[in-house]
């Protein structure tokens, strides 16, 4: 018997996916580090770890430690900043790979998150290899840097401000990454509504710490960090769930996915598209493993779209 | 690179806190160099647990085996101590930048521990391709933390140990007898490398001689590692060029190019 068919297609705010699956970032470098050991054609996007102006040393070691359920990091987003970034990374990617790049973006304040932006709209609208650029995800939410990242997350004014100045920088689908900490996450969703945003992400690490309890320290260089993994996937679906119901802007959802199981849910929950972390770390497999379990639910439930699970949660 | 599933097929005890694991991945075997490392999940951890990385002991190509040294050190090793022969384990590999395969003069190989696996590798290449002129230098707490002595003594590499407590060999560290044979090198012009592995205190010491004597030194350091593969920038060293990745850029490094803090 003949297999229905199962549209995987989807549209993350403009950004058209093969498959409703991605990549989170700074999971999976600036893309072609899993070469020969993920399955790439099961993903629609890959997200490349944050770049600002500059090269960034990022924090000292020990950046992370692994806990029950997931682990701590305070990587500090090293990175080799845009020039380097267009001119090895981009090229380096588009030459051998095919899923659209969604490039993760961060500044020590907003001009330079618009400037960044700026120079990889022109990248994606005038270079050879910028087309394979996909969309601007603005990390507004990195609990592991003082000057940028979480700084701009957590006032939705200063969100506003940075999301309007951003999307004047570009016309590419742009996307929030949102930190998971809020008590009411609708302020926060609509700053990045009327700044422009097209797409919304979540969730980023949980800001977590770990003592050594022998010599009374953090374990972290930076002491604390943000908290991924399997752990935190009820956390990720909560706040899914909340924002889904908030906006109509569509969700990239992220945090502890490591099957089909806690993808789907993520799905119902109301994710458009799902990215897999440090799922990946563990098992490189597990990228095909969960388009394969997702695509077989859809069978099983006579879901004739993966996107038709967006949202359908029974009320 | 490859992530595939390897059989187990030698799984012992070596002493007390040490074990030999043979696993069979021809692939691999054959496109291992020494120096490199692989990336294995234990499955005896929870499912989401990090994978360890291993530093290779010995890779045949013709038996299609690679064969690992550890020490028992945590979670991680502890629960891998559980596998049994016939197993398979999820594998990545291989990865990371090894040690050179060429040496001009003396080969001196400095082991600190269960250091000596990627050096014992190295030696084993080293002699396939001619080169005679190989010691290892090798210390330890006690006479049970010097590992593969016969395995080396079989390549026909000469072995100066040392142990702290002085039970086999030199009593001291293994800089002592090391520094005796550079400085009579230097007497007689001859030309050396340096090859080491092992805990950083031993690192950091290689280093300083190999800068300060002008002699090629190549460090291969060890840090906890999440994806093995250069995406994560988890596993930090400190070098000329920056913070670089041990599991990309390394984690074989040129002493010259290492900045220790």
């Amino acid at each position: 018997m003949a297999m229905m068919a199962i549209d995987e297609r989807t549209n993350l705010g403009g950004l058209e996916m093969a498959t409703p699956l991605a990549t989170a970032s700074g999971t999976f470098g600036y893309g072609t580090e899993y070469l020969g050991a993920v399955d790439y054609s099961s993903l629609g996007a890959i997200t490349v770890k944050g770049i600002r102006l500059c090269e960034w040393p990022g924090n000292n070691m020990p950046r992370h430690v692994e806990v029950p359920g997931g682990m701590v990091n305070a990587i500090g987003l090293q990175g080799p900043g845009i020039e380097k970034f267009l001119s090895h990374y981009l090229k380096q990617y588009s030459e051998k790979v095919s899923p659209k790049m969604i490039v993760n973006i961060w500044g020590g304040e907003i001009a330079e998150y618009a400037e960044v932006a700026r120079r990889i709209d022109e990248a994606a609208k005038t270079t050879k290899e910028g087309a394979v650029i996909g969309a601007i995800e603005c990390n507004v939410s990195c609990p592991n840097v003082k000057a940028g990242g979480h700084t701009f997350g957590q006032d939705p004014t200063i969100l506003n401000k940075l999301v309007t100045e951003v999307r004047k920088a570009t016309t590419l689908p742009l996307i929030v990454k949102l930190a998971p900490n809020f008590p009411d996450i609708r302020p926060y969703i609509k700053a990045c509504e009327d700044g422009g945003a097209d797409a919304l992400s979540m969730i980023n690490t949980i800001p977590a710490m770990v003592i050594d309890i022998e010599n009374r320290r953090p374990v972290l260089a930076n002491r604390t960090g943000g908290l991924s993994g399997r752990g935190i996937h009820p956390v990720a679906v909560k706040v899914v769930y909340d924002a889904y119901r908030a906006t109509k802007l569509p969700i990239l959802a992220m945090g502890g996915v490591y099957d089909a199981r806690s993808a789907i849910e993520l799905f119902l929950a109301g994710a458009t598209a799902v990215a897999l972390g440090s799922a990946i770390f563990t098992s490189p497999s597990v990228v095909g493993e969960v388009r394969q379990g997702i695509l077989d639910y859809c069978r099983r439930h006579a879901f004739k779209a993966v996107k038709d699970l967006t949202g359908a949660l029974e009320q | 690179m490859v992530d595939t599933k390897a059989k187990v097929v030698v799984h012992e005890e070596v002493g007390t806190l040490y074990h030999h694991l043979v696993l069979e991945e021809s692939r691999m075997a054959q496109d291992l160099r020494p120096g490199q490392f692989i990336h294995l999940k234990v499955p005896a951890l929870e499912p989401s647990a990090l994978r360890r990385p291993f530093s290779v002991f010995c890779a045949d190509a013709k038996l299609g085996r690679l064969e690992v040294l550890y020490k028992t050190v945590g979670r991680g090793t502890k629960a891998l101590n559980r596998v049994e022969v016939g197993d398979l384990l999820e594998v990545e590999g291989p990865l990371g930048k090894g040690f050179p395969e060429k040496c001009d003069g003396w080969a001196l190989l400095v082991g600190g521990g269960y250091g000596v696996a990627p050096l014992y590798f190295l030696a084993k290449r080293l002699k396939e391709f001619g080169h005679e002129k190989v010691i290892l230098f090798v210390g330890g707490r006690t006479k049970a933390d010097l590992l593969a002595l016969d395995r080396f003594a079989s390549l026909g590499v000469e072995v100066c140990a040392a142990t702290e407590d002085g039970s086999m060999g030199t009593k001291g560290f293994a800089v002592v007898p090391l520094d005796e044979r550079i400085a009579q090198l230097r007497r007689s012009g001859e030309n050396f490398e340096l090859f080491a592995c092992g805990p950083d205190g031993l690192l950091k010491a290689i280093s300083d001689r190999a800068v300060s004597l002008g002699a090629p030194g190549w460090i291969s350091t060890d840090r906890h590692m999440i994806c093995g593969v250069g995406a994560c920038f988890a596993c930090i060293q400190k070098t000329v060029n920056g913070n670089s990745r041990c599991c990309v850029d390394g984690p074989v490094f040129a002493a010259k190019d290492l900045i220790w803090q």
